[in-house]
């Protein structure tokens, strides 16, 4: 009997404790206090009325819109130093809006209102969501790795170059409808696109342990 | 709650806002004297900073010291990744944004355990951290090669390319590598090894020096490579090219070159690589294709060309050779290896061509293996550049204080997640069938050295690249979060810890007063005079950096330490 197998016998629980329970406890706790999350300043959660507009989403999902408040408030969103280029977005105008939902991956949507033009990198960052852009929005990581949920927005997109497949070709989970959210502009086309947003962690199998 | 005021309050506003609140209290409660959590961290590469920033995210009480041994930070993103990928370094921007952090403090130029190889340079004991933090994180990555062990392989010529990587980088340690690059024009030079590295050492002998100018590149390299004679390139992997563990990124920078060719590469049966996943497929259709260039009577174009199932055999030298010099190599030797399956049982393989089945020809997990009395060939040469993997090495306190290591696989051994596993030695009944009584074993059984742990390279093996170290990085620090959240014991409950007061408790026992210490403040100070010496070079340089320890220092005069 090898000494791994000896280590998973006799401890079965530590197995599941390091991978299942660990990533639901953390979600659940995220998941409560996600609603604390928001910056106020820049962001109020919609009214009843735009929650009927908006509810074609799974009803059993968590869910939070937002819709962006007054322009003034605008640079709250904006990077930590000036020499920081993404996480810039702008306040679309009243009746301009795009609308794009990020689903985390505990599962919680976030449904956003951006302007055309905008990159879902840049959108993702300055709302906080957990999406990475190690290369600043290059095209040279693969941190910023969306999952496209329906394929038919996935086709409406322009195809990624061999810059970007080059770095899908690296990203953990890649699937037929995966691009990088620094590549994915927004445009009247992709209004209502819904992304997932892939666990910047890894899940690992017992048969992983050293 | 998000009213102090930081120099950069974004970033740690919405740390504030999110989920730390759920930890504020576990991470208060792990200490019973109302002190904040502390961690070091060993080590201020991409892991490093990656697993402060994600704890620091999920911890906001917690504070991190990041240990360095160098005056600078960064670890590999500074002196690994290729100057010509500015952009592959711009995750500096969230390392700054994590250094920025009231509760992060970096303490540069001073070694763990081993002493300084510099005398500038400040050594604190691994012994006095751990007495003085609730955990450690261990992210030192590889400082070391992993060796050939062939005949030849110390002739002059021959090249580590983690020495040539670090010495175009500005790397200390390798500052008088000072290659003699300015023969072999008629000779390959043999890259050997089949990762990404020895795709950046290809690229980067071919840029000519006026595309290497406008890099970080440092400047005595851009001296040495604009005198360069290195023409043609060959490539040399012991696997094939369904096996080699290059991205098809750095092959494709290959192809962007101007004016080098790639030769192609004939797969053999041809009709079979149809089956390869997608990612895989895309490579081999780009390694098959090549890149022709037009037809120059004037001008031989530099080359590039993949050679696969070569197994380096030795190196030599022979002085018979004209204009060979005393020492040098002038060939070097291979043996055909052939592709099995991991599982597969070996035996005595007779090895004949037709071997080569295009099932383990297009096995991603084939292993190659030299047989017996292989087919050679040997290949004229000047250059010798060894891109065989990195090495990790165990911090000399390891075996004091306890702490694991595998030098065989060069990693810490862990639970996958980043817990530094030890074995205890336990007493276990072992059933036997041959014998009617048991038998009592020693069973060794892992388990998890309280307030352990590591991240990166260390962790998981040189490979990947930073987004991979990233994710990694990720689930270390969760880790530690998790760990806290179900008041595990730490440190100081495992009677290693005594008094968890930080860096300043360390610096009081373990280090003189004259030791010369790096805050970030003034690592902020160094980088700007290596900005200013790069707008002096006039070429567009991002930045020329100070590649001596001591010149680093000289920036900050006397205030260092202070």
């Amino acid at each position: 009997m090898s000494t791994q197998r000896v280590f998973t016998s006799v401890f079965p629980r530590l197995r599941v404790a390091s991978s299942k329970n660990a990533t639901t406890s953390l979600a659940q706790q995220t998941q409560q206090l996600r609603c604390y999350s928001r910056p106020t300043a820049t962001l109020r959660p919609s009214g009843p009325a735009r929650s009927l507009v908006l509810s074609s989403a799974a009803a059993s999902a968590p869910r939070r819109v937002c819709v962006p408040a007054t322009s003034s408030t605008q640079p709250r969103t904006l990077s930590t130093s000036a020499s920081l280029s993404h996480g810039h977005v702008d306040t679309p105008k009243p009746g301009e809006e795009l609308w794009v939902t990020f689903i985390d991956k505990e599962g919680v949507e976030h449904k956003i209102a951006v302007c055309k033009g905008d990159n879902l990198l840049d959108i993702a960052q300055a709302h906080d969501l957990e999406m990475e852009g190690a290369c600043g929005g290059s095209c040279a990581c693969s941190t910023c790795h969306v999952i496209v949920e329906d394929p038919d927005y996935y086709d409406r997109m322009p195809e990624p170059d061999d810059d970007e497949n080059d770095m899908l070709d690296l990203a953990f989970g890649l699937t037929e409808t995966s691009r990088l959210g620094c590549q994915v502009i927004m445009t009247p086309e992709l209004d209502g696109l819904r992304v997932k947003l892939p666990s910047m962690t890894r899940n690992l199998q017992s048969s992983d342990f050293n | 709650m998000a009213t102090i005021a930081w120099a950069r309050p974004r970033a740690f506003a919405q740390w504030n806002r999110r989920i730390a609140l759920a930890y504020t209290t576990q991470v208060r409660r792990a200490s019973t004297t109302g002190e904040p959590f502390r961690l070091a961290i060993i080590g201020s590469g991409p892991a490093g900073f990656y697993t402060a920033y994600r704890f620091m995210k999920n911890n906001e009480h917690a504070k991190v010291d990041m240990y360095e041994s160098l005056p600078v930070p960064y670890g590999l993103v500074r002196f690994g990744v290729a100057p010509d990928h500015a952009e592959v370094k711009n995750c500096r921007e969230k390392f700054e944004e994590v250094a920025s952090s009231p509760n992060f403090n970096f303490v540069g130029n001073v070694t763990v355990g081993a002493s300084s190889d510099h005398p500038d340079g400040a050594t604190v004991p691994l012994s006095s951290i751990l007495r003085h933090y609730h955990a450690v994180v261990f992210s030192y990555g590889s400082s070391e090669d992993r060796k050939l062990g062939i005949p030849g392989e110390d002739l002059k010529g021959v090249f580590s390319a983690r020495e040539f990587v670090g010495w175009y980088n500005g790397l200390p340690e390798y500052a008088d590598l000072n290659p003699d690059l300015s023969l072999g024009f008629h000779d390959d030079t043999l890259i050997i090894g089949n990762g990404n590295v020895a795709m950046d050492v290809a690229r980067i002998l071919l840029k000519t020096p006026e595309e290497l100018a406008k890099t970080d590149i440092a400047a005595h390299a851009l001296d040495a490579l604009s005198r360069s004679k290195v023409h043609n390139i060959r490539i040399i992997g012991r696997r094939g090219p369904i096996q080699a563990a290059f991205t098809t990124k750095e092959l494709r920078a290959l192809y962007k070159l101007p004016d080098v060719e790639v030769r192609p590469y004939d797969l053999e049966h041809p009709k079979s690589y149809q089956v390869l996943p997608p990612p895989v497929k895309r490579r081999t259709e780009l390694l098959s294709k090549g890149k022709h260039l037009p037809p120059n009577l004037s001008k031989s174009y530099p080359s590039v060309t993949f050679d696969f199932c070569l197994s380096p055999l030795h190196f030599d030298h022979d002085p018979k050779q004209p204009s060979s010099r005393p020492g040098w190599v002038t060939s070097a030797t291979f043996g055909k290896t052939v592709l099995r399956h991991p599982n597969q049982t070996y035996g005595s393989i007779e090895y004949n061509e037709s071997s080569h089945e295009s099932r383990e020809y297009y096995d991603q997990k084939a292993t190659a293996r030299l047989p017996p009395n292989p087919k050679t060939i040997t290949l004229p040469t000047r250059y010798i550049f060894k891109s065989i993997g990195y090495k990790s090495t165990p911090l000399p306190e390891f075996p004091h204080l306890g702490i694991p290591f595998n030098t065989s696989t060069g990693v810490i051994p862990n639970d996958g997640i980043g817990r530094v596993l030890t074995k205890i030695h336990h007493p276990h009944q072992l059933p036997s069938s041959s014998h009617p009584t048991h038998h009592q074993a020693h069973i060794e059984l892992p388990h998890h050295f309280k307030g352990l742990y590591c991240s990166g390279w260390v962790k998981r093996g040189p490979q990947g690249v930073i987004a991979e170290t990233m994710m990694d990085a990720f689930t270390t620090a969760d880790a530690i979060t998790e760990d806290l959240s179900k008041q595990e014991k730490f440190l100081p409950d495992s009677g290693l810890g005594q008094d968890a007061k930080g860096w300043e408790a360390v610096r009081a026992e373990a280090l003189g007063g004259n030791a010369k210490v790096v805050s970030w403040e003034d690592w902020k100070a160094i980088d700007e005079a290596e900005i200013e010496r790069g707008q002096k070079a006039g070429t567009g340089k991002e930045r020329e950096k100070f590649v001596r320890r001591e010149d680093m220092l000289a920036v900050l005069g006397d205030k260092a330490g202070r």
